[in-house]
């Protein structure tokens, strides 16, 4: 199979300006990038209110940003056949360490999922989130398309594994969020609508059962939800001053530092998982429907390098992990705005918190060498 | 891979006649793009929902939820329990609660905060570790809220205050209760002291039950009981507005107050103690046979607790720390003495016990001991020695010689394990924290701590109470009971009952156990001790003069200075720090015992001289009293 030259992509080469060359060199997608910026800059903007102005929070917050752009710029360098080529041995690494978490990990806020590594602690299920789409996508692309009922089942297999693992730590959100990506990758993959249907409907009755294996804590917040007035200084507390900063924004917001909800502490964790409420509190309506857009943006791009991806694993994984990204946006905003329950899923890009800004741009690297990297159309 | 690229090499190329897998392949890269096509679908309807709700909140919500964020939100403030109050075991007060009056500063309402610590620091006497404690407490509040700066005002200070108020707007007066203890160093040990939660403790502590509390027990009872005595927050639901300021009270949830605590210490016999012991270092522990109370705990040097309450200075913490006598030091409870001869008579009951020796056994004693084939001598501390010794004699005389032998002969297995049973080695369980357990050595223990073996001459030291066996004095003074109580066991305690608004609740004994010891064996022992108060020879035969009823007891003489082997021990040419200790194990009455004590003098030289007359004012005070 004759191969492209890799110097010089046709449809990259197209464009004139000195900019896009440097871009193009890097293996950077230049839209996404500016999306990507975009978004970051609001979190900043709104991390410096949220944090109470506090400029260490920034510098913090920068560093990890750094970081995880260095990892994306170095993952866009990365043939996507690479990236494929060690997606099993990525994947075997990380069931490992979790098992090791199981057993070794430290204890943080009530759940184990850390792992020691002496000089810093790491989560080994951030890497799951990553490693888990490109099992899918490697374990799938090998095999005829639509996935056959005994592929299907393997497949669903590989997914139960790290869910099971992480459900176990006890981190639901996480779990539900790697069950998520291995989804993704099915329904892009091409299961029938009918079978998709029909196991969401087999999830839904199967609540009652789910329910008996939660823990207090997560039942607490499924309640909570249901009726957050129940227990206005306990357990609903989150949620009903989440919902007041956001319905106290209005259409145009208190305006920017001026948020009363979060200045006044009556909002919990505000830069981290509620950051949006305080967003919503002080730009309203309006500022919440741009973010949307920009985040909307920014998938409709990742959507359209899958699309254009030219190979099967390339599709898969693309369109996985674009709609991963999507849930953490949707599951983070449903849950401040009130209509799902209470789990720990920062927003994305915007949350303070450093694990979960690496794995997403380790995401959107890999989405990057899937759009950059040449074609194997021949010429 | 190869198939898969054909596949997308070759759009459009509908043809049947191709390879059933290429076919698929092409269907499949439909699917894909129908798929990625219904994702944007789906994604876009969800922002929409978002988007809805949003609208809902922001929109539709907007008034209802912006009256909940400017008005009126509910918040949560704490109802501080009043710590529970410590009496002796006749209801006389150790630790009270005074109404005292603290400057407390509500930062919001100061202009420059800084500015107004530094004045206020120069017109109060307030201390840096107040200002910042008050600095560390301040992240912790919101603006609104006051906190306490200084928690105890004198009458002169309160004065000078109120003359330059006007000048200190934010900065008030407040009335508080603040813990006090009328018995000063008496009970410092015992009683022990609360202060202010530092920040370690803070991380520790139950942030709701402790939001509002000033002050947690740090040693003795208070850090004991803390839980008890503190009682349990209640809060109080308060209506504010935005800026959090109060408006009305929604509803009190009352706190549960501190239980009182009744202790057993008999405070008319702890002062005794105390004063008796006079410009001397030591501690004293008496107990009440039948019960296992606690009559008496006193380490002496006490020290003033008070001034731990308010914050106590650097400075003055540092002398009380690097004071000579160390008077932190709780040595009834924490000191660990060598029991010197006052372990002959347990010694003795070893022999007994294990038929080693019988009472008419007579050996002499020609002022030392020399092991077979050894040329060292273990000396009598009667130089020319006791002549012919029974076990009676060897005790009211305090033969050293006769207890090497018998040390020898019983061997340190059956020693160790006899005294073991006695209590001693372990803790006495005690309710107070912080309790030593002393050292019971054993070849076991030689073995694990020293990695040596055990040596014939370690077992003839321990048999008159020297070398490595180290006691405290509650652990003396309990074994003194397990022998008066004829081997029933006492399990010394300091609370004696807790009182609420609910009642009383009694302290009870946990189990009941009985060592099995020969009576005779017994009565042998106790004839013994009480020729030791009451004989012409005996050693402490000076205390034993007209009192009309009969004491056991035992003197010893602990050495810390070791002396050559070719040297005398002369008191007045040795330091004080390093003279002998002197002890005094005793029961009253020996017929039927009541109180057993333990007397540890430091640096006091002989037992029978300084701390026999100790034990026997506290015992005549004890006995004329019920």
């Amino acid at each position: 199979m004759p191969l492209q030259s890799h110097t010089q992509p046709q449809h990259l080469s197209m464009q004139p300006n000195q900019a896009g060359t440097l871009l193009q060199k890097l293996h950077v997608d230049a839209p996404l990038l500016a999306g990507l910026i975009l978004l970051c800059g609001i979190g900043f903007l709104i991390l410096y209110s949220a944090g109470g102005q506090n400029p260490d929070l920034l510098v913090r917050q920068a560093v990890r940003l750094g970081v995880a752009f260095v990892l994306m710029l170095g993952l866009a360098q990365v043939q996507p056949q690479t990236l494929k080529r060690y997606s099993l041995a990525l994947f075997v690494i990380g069931i490992v360490l979790l098992l090791a978490v199981l057993v070794i990990g430290t204890i943080g806020k009530g759940a184990q999922r850390w792992l020691n590594l002496g000089f810093f602690r790491f989560q080994p299920s951030e890497m799951l989130k990553i490693a888990t789409p490109m099992m899918l996508a490697w374990y799938l692309a090998a095999r005829p398309l639509p996935p056959r009922w005994l592929h299907l089942a393997c497949a669903l297999v590989l997914i139960l594994i790290p869910t099971a693992l992480i459900a176990k730590q006890p981190d639901l959100g996480t779990a539900l969020l790697i069950a998520c990506s291995g989804a993704a990758v099915l329904f892009v993959a091409g299961i029938s609508w009918r079978l998709l249907i029909g196991s969401i409907a087999v999830c839904i009755s199967l609540t009652p059962v789910l329910w008996h294996f939660m823990h207090d804590y997560q039942r607490d917040r499924v309640k909570m939800l249901l009726n957050p007035e129940s227990d206005p200084l306990g357990r609903g507390y989150h949620i009903i001053q989440s919902k007041i900063a956001i319905g106290s924004g209005g259409l145009y917001g208190k305006g920017w530092l001026n948020g009363t909800q979060s200045h006044l502490d009556f909002l919990p964790e505000r830069f981290t998982d509620f950051i949006f409420a305080v967003f919503a509190e002080e730009f309203g309506l309006l500022g919440c429907v741009t973010l949307l857009v920009v985040y909307l943006l920014v998938t409709g791009r990742c959507l359209f390098i899958a699309a254009q991806a030219n190979d099967t694993y390339s599709q898969l994984l693309a369109g996985g992990l674009t709609i991963t990204f999507f849930v953490y946006i949707f599951v983070n905003i449903g849950m401040v705005i009130g209509i799902l329950p209470v789990v720990g899923i920062p927003l994305p890009l915007i949350s303070y918190g450093g694990t979960s800004m690496v794995t997403l741009f380790a995401g959107f690297g890999i989405l990057m060498s899937i759009r950059t990297h040449p074609k194997l159309i021949p010429g | 891979m190869k198939s898969a690229d054909s596949a997308v090499v070759l759009p459009g190329s509908a043809n049947n006649r191709r390879p059933l897998t290429i076919r698929k392949y092409r269907v499949a890269g439909n699917v894909f793009r129908n798929r990625i096509t219904a994702t944007l679908a789906v994604i876009i309807l969800l922002s929409l929902g978002l988007v809805a709700r949003l609208i809902y909140l922001q929109v539709m919500g907007h008034e209802h939820y912006s009256s909940l964020s400017r008005n009126n939100r509910i918040k949560i403030s704490p109802v501080v329990p009043t710590r529970g109050l410590i009496y002796d075991r006749n209801g006389v007060m150790l630790a009270e609660n005074l109404p005292t009056y603290s400057l407390d500063i509500t930062p919001e309402q100061v202009e420059d905060l800084d500015e107004t610590l530094v004045r206020l620091q120069a017109l109060l006497g307030i201390t840096d570790e107040e200002i910042k404690l008050f600095l560390a407490q301040r992240k912790r509040h919101r603006g609104f809220a006051s906190i306490p700066l200084h928690l105890h005002l004198t009458d002169e200070e309160l004065a000078r205050f109120f003359v330059n108020r006007p000048y200190f707007p934010g900065v008030e007066v407040h009335a508080r209760l603040v813990r006090h203890y009328p018995r000063n160093e008496v009970t410092s040990h015992v009683v022990g002291y609360v202060g202010r939660i530092n920040e370690r403790e803070l991380k520790r502590l139950d942030p709701g039950n402790y939001r509002g509390t000033q002050h947690i027990g740090k040693i003795g009872v208070e850090q004991s009981y803390e839980t008890a005595l503190h009682g349990q927050a209640g809060y109080q639901e308060i209506e504010t507005n935005a800026q959090g300021r109060f408006i009305s009270v929604i509803k009190t949830v009352p706190a549960a107050q501190g239980k009182d605590l009744y202790l057993t210490l008999d405070i008319g016999l702890q002062k005794t103690a105390y004063d008796a012991l006079g410009e001397h270092s030591g501690a004293v522990a008496a107990i009440e046979v039948e019960t296992g109370d606690v009559l008496v705990l006193v380490s002496k040097p006490g020290f003033d607790p008070n001034p731990f309450v308010y914050g106590i200075s650097m400075k003055a913490y540092r002398a009380l720390q690097t004071s000579g006598d160390r008077p932190l030091f709780n040595r009834a409870l924490r000191g660990q003495y060598p029991p010197g001869s006052t372990i002959k008579p347990f010694v003795g009951l070893a022999g007994l016990e294990y038929s080693v020796i019988t009472a008419r056994r007579v050996k002499h004693c020609p002022g030392f001991y020399q092991l077979p084939n050894l040329s060292h001598r273990y000396r009598d501390w009667k130089k020319w020695g006791h002549g012919s010794v029974d076990l009676t004699k060897a005790i009211v005389q305090s033969c050293d010689v006769y207890f090497y032998d018998l040390a020898h002969t019983l061997g340190i297995d059956r020693l160790h394990d006899f005294l073991q049973r006695l209590g001693f080695g372990e803790k006495s369980g005690i309710d107070l924290v912080g309790e030593k357990s002393g050292l019971l050595p054993s070849r076991e223990w030689k073995r694990r701590a020293r990695n040596q073996a055990w040596y014939p001459g370690e077992t003839l030291i321990t048999g008159i109470g020297q070398g490595f066996t180290q006691v405290t004095p509650v652990q003396l003074a309990r074994a003194t009971a397990i022998l008066a109580n004829r081997g029933r066991m006492v399990y010394p305690h300091m609370v004696s009952r807790t009182k609420t608004l609910d009642g009383i609740t009694p302290w009870q004994q946990a189990k009941e156990e009985r060592l099995s010891l020969n009576s005779n064996h017994l009565n042998i022992i106790i004839r013994a001790m009480v020729d030791v108060v009451h004989s012409a020879r005996g050693t402490a035969r000076r205390i034993g003069v007209g009192i009309p009823y009969q004491i056991a007891g035992k003197t010893g003489t602990a050495q810390v200075f070791t002396v050559k082997q070719t040297e005398q021990y002369q008191e007045h040419k040795v330091a004080k720090k390093l003279r002998d200790h002197a002890l005094f194990i005793a029961f009253a009455p020996a017929d039927h015992p009541r109180i057993a004590i333990a007397v540890i003098v430091e640096n006091g030289g002989h037992g029978s001289s300084v701390a026999a007359p100790i034990a026997a004012q506290v015992i005549a005070q004890y006995l004329e009293e019920s």
